[in-house]
């Protein structure tokens, strides 16, 4: 019935199936946009925050798939700047996901803030010593930029794409990319970045707080070093889910290939460079705040060591020792394995990063504060993934996101 | 009118406070602090002032109690910023530098939190309900502080509406400088035993500053022994002194778990 829209040569599922699935996610979709009315209209008392865990689910989930969504930046400097011309046939999809991460995690800060309509405070009385005006400016431009790059995409759509303006609009627009590559790489390292920094420089939390490298502290450096290895997987693992769902192959081997050698690598230094800095702040910084590493991971009911263990080395050394090696990312099960475990190590860094800090006691005679998420927090962190999930539908159906689809399923 | 380089601040003899909870209740009653439908969840409430409860840990009959009360500490910061005055995206906390006072401008908060994930002593509430005002207190909330709307942070401010309030009176009465006891806090003048001490630390001739010592005023670690701030190896530079004989209280000021005291504690 919609074979009108459909990219030509491709074949996609009958649209009776196609609008099933839609529906399904959809009511997900319900829940989390009804839930997110709730936050709006009765106020942040929905949620299980409290004075002690001002930050929680919402704000972990915000700092993740920003990270996750750095794929985009990374592909596209890599793509663009520095020349890896056979990343064309994943960068319009890394676009799409990048793009998807991003308007989700402004959608999160607009239902953190419980007051959607003070958030403008943030530009008018910019505080510019503070990291979150930072991450503001630069994850709106970011999203400006992503958008832009979102749009070609858009009119190469087989009927928009006959009206002629529609059609030397997204050529011209392609034409210029290199430049919204390059800017887009440049707020991406500067939010990233802040985002990082948002938690470094609390000095009042021992368990966040890191010496600054020039004037950043160095969680700003290990943000952005890490969306841009681990965004690669979570491109990676996106396209290889809906390859499997599709039941098509959607983007070649090289491609895949030389993301997941490069991401490889730069986990492995993330890691390293991760670990001077954990093994620093160990023996002098938290110290200098009067704690031991000890402190920050015993005497409660979950923080142990082995979180730090699963960080480090199982989602950080293991996905990047796969795929630095020819044979692991050949694996199709173990390149997919490291992809996942890439993501959950770059989550759980987050989640430390937010949660964690919160819930250490830093008064002596204070205690460990563990909270659980009320059924709102969880189904508005569900929200942006059955957003995503509809947008990839989408975009997957209508829109010429992979060019070597037709000569993949001849 | 030369009202340039005061720095008010507090000091809090542990030994005197009984515990009783007068300053809580003189601070919500002063500053308009709001109720909520079901108070039993505190970890919600608000309380500018709140009085923890310290323990020695020992077991009966060698338990001893302290209790200790916490307003804003007014930090100063190592850099003239207070933990959560540098990383509010909006202002809506700022610095006073002729006061020392760290202010807090609820119409312009729009309630990111970050400065309660700044601030180390969980000096900071955040409106999470609509006010409620029992039956009649509507009509005799103080008119020289805002109510606070749900959404926005607030904390203490070492009453500062009694400070504009004394200055004015000043200035009418074509006087420059405030007496000691002009302005004071609303926990201080409640405060049934005494325990509180209110003034400017650097104005020599304070109690404040006599008891606490002008060095100290000025940042630096307190000589007199019994005399401690909370977390002062984090560098936040409280403008809230605490005084205290007893040893096992003044150990639980500051994380030494790094030189071994204080371990495992939690
Ligand atoms: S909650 Fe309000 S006062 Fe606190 S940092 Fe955000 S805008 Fe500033
Ligand atoms: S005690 Fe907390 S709220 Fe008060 S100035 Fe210090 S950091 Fe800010």
């Amino acid at each position: 019935m919609d074979s009108a829209l459909i990219p030509e040569g491709v074949k996609r599922c009958p649209l009776p199936l196609f609008i099933l699935g839609v529906l399904a996610v959809g009511a997900v979709l319900l829940w989390g946009v009804y839930a997110m009315l709730l936050c709006w209209i009765k106020g942040l008392n929905q949620t299980n925050m409290n004075d002690y865990y001002g930050f929680a689910l919402w704000i972990w989930a915000d700092l993740a798939v920003i990270a996750l969504g750095g794929g985009a930046f990374f592909t596209g400097l890599l793509r663009y700047l520095v020349g890896k011309d056979e990343l064309k046939n994943i960068i319009n999809f890394a676009v799409v996901i990048g793009f998807i991460c991003y308007s989700s995690a402004l959608l999160i800060l607009a239902i953190d803030i419980g007051q959607p309509l003070r958030g403008w405070f943030i530009f008018w009385h910019a505080n510019v010593h503070s990291m979150l005006t930072e991450v503001a400016f630069c994850l709106s431009c970011y999203f400006a930029v992503l958008t832009i790059e979102f749009v070609p995409l858009v009119l190469e759509q087989r009927q928009l794409n006959k009206v002629t303006f529609f059609h030397h609009l997204g050529h011209n627009m392609h034409e210029i990319m290199a430049v919204f590559a390059a800017t887009g790489a440049f707020l991406s390292f500067f939010h990233q970045g802040s985002l990082g920094g948002v938690a470094g420089v609390l000095y009042g939390r021992p368990f966040a707080f890191r010496e600054s490298l020039l004037v950043w502290p160095s969680t700003f450096f290990l943000f952005t070093w890490s969306a841009a290895a681990c965004g690669p997987c979570f491109t990676i693992l996106v396209t290889k889910i809906t390859e499997a769902i599709t039941r098509k192959k959607l983007v070649g081997d090289p491609a895949i290939h030389t993301l997941a050698k490069i991401s490889g690598w730069m986990i492995l230094t993330y890691i390293m460079a991760k670990t001077i800095d954990t093994v620093y702040w160990a023996l002098v910084t938290a110290p200098e705040g009067g704690f031991t590493l000890g402190q920050f991971y015993s005497h409660n009911a979950f923080y142990g060591y082995w979180i730090l263990i699963a960080e480090v080395i199982v989602g950080g050394l293991i996905p990047a020792l796969i795929l630095i090696s020819e044979k692991g990312r050949n694996n199709p099960r173990m390149l997919v394995l490291a992809a996942v475990l890439a993501c959950v190590g770059i989550s759980i860094n987050r989640w430390v990063m937010v949660l964690q800090v919160m819930a250490v006691p830093v008064m002596p005679f204070d205690t460990w504060q563990l909270y659980i998420p009320s059924w709102q927090e969880v189904a508005t962190t569900i929200l942006p993934v059955a957003y995503g999930v509809l947008l990839i539908a989408f975009a997957h159906r209508y829109l010429p996101v992979f060019p070597q689809e037709k000569e993949l399923n001849p | 009118m030369s009202n340039h380089g005061k720095k008010y601040g507090m000091l809090i003899d542990l030994d005197k406070c009984t515990g009783c909870g007068s300053c809580m209740v003189a601070c919500m009653a002063e500053n308009n602090v709001p109720f909520k439908k079901d108070e039993s969840n505190k970890l919600v409430s608000i309380t500018w002032m709140r009085v923890y409860r310290l323990t020695n840990g020992k077991p009966f009959p060698d338990t001893e109690i302290c209790y200790l009360p916490r307003p804003c500490m007014q930090c100063e910061g190592e850099h003239g910023h207070s933990p959560c005055v540098s990383v509010c995206p909006a202002v809506a906390t700022d610095y006073d530098f002729s006061t020392g006072i760290v202010s807090q401008i609820p119409t312009r908060c729009f309630g990111c939190r970050y400065c309660m994930a700044a601030c180390p002593y969980h000096a900071r509430y955040f409106n999470w309900y609509d006010p409620i005002w029992p039956k009649g207190m509507k009509e005799s909330l103080s008119p020289h502080v805002s109510p606070r709307m749900r959404g926005v942070v607030e904390k203490c401010t070492f009453c500062f509406h009694r400070y504009q309030q004394a200055m004015e009176k000043a200035y009418y009465e074509s006087r420059e400088e405030l007496e000691e006891n002009e302005y004071q806090t609303a926990c201080t003048q409640a405060c049934p035993a005494g325990a509180i001490i209110f003034g400017d630390l650097n104005n020599p001739d304070h109690t404040v500053t006599r008891v606490v010592g002008p060095d100290d005023a000025h940042g630096g670690r307190p000589k007199n022994p019994a005399v401690f701030r909370l977390l002062e190896r984090l560098g936040t530079n409280p403008k809230v002194y605490y005084t205290s004989t007893r040893e096992w209280v003044r150990r639980q000021a500051d994380n030494d778990a790094a030189r071994g005291e204080n371990a495992g504690r939690h």
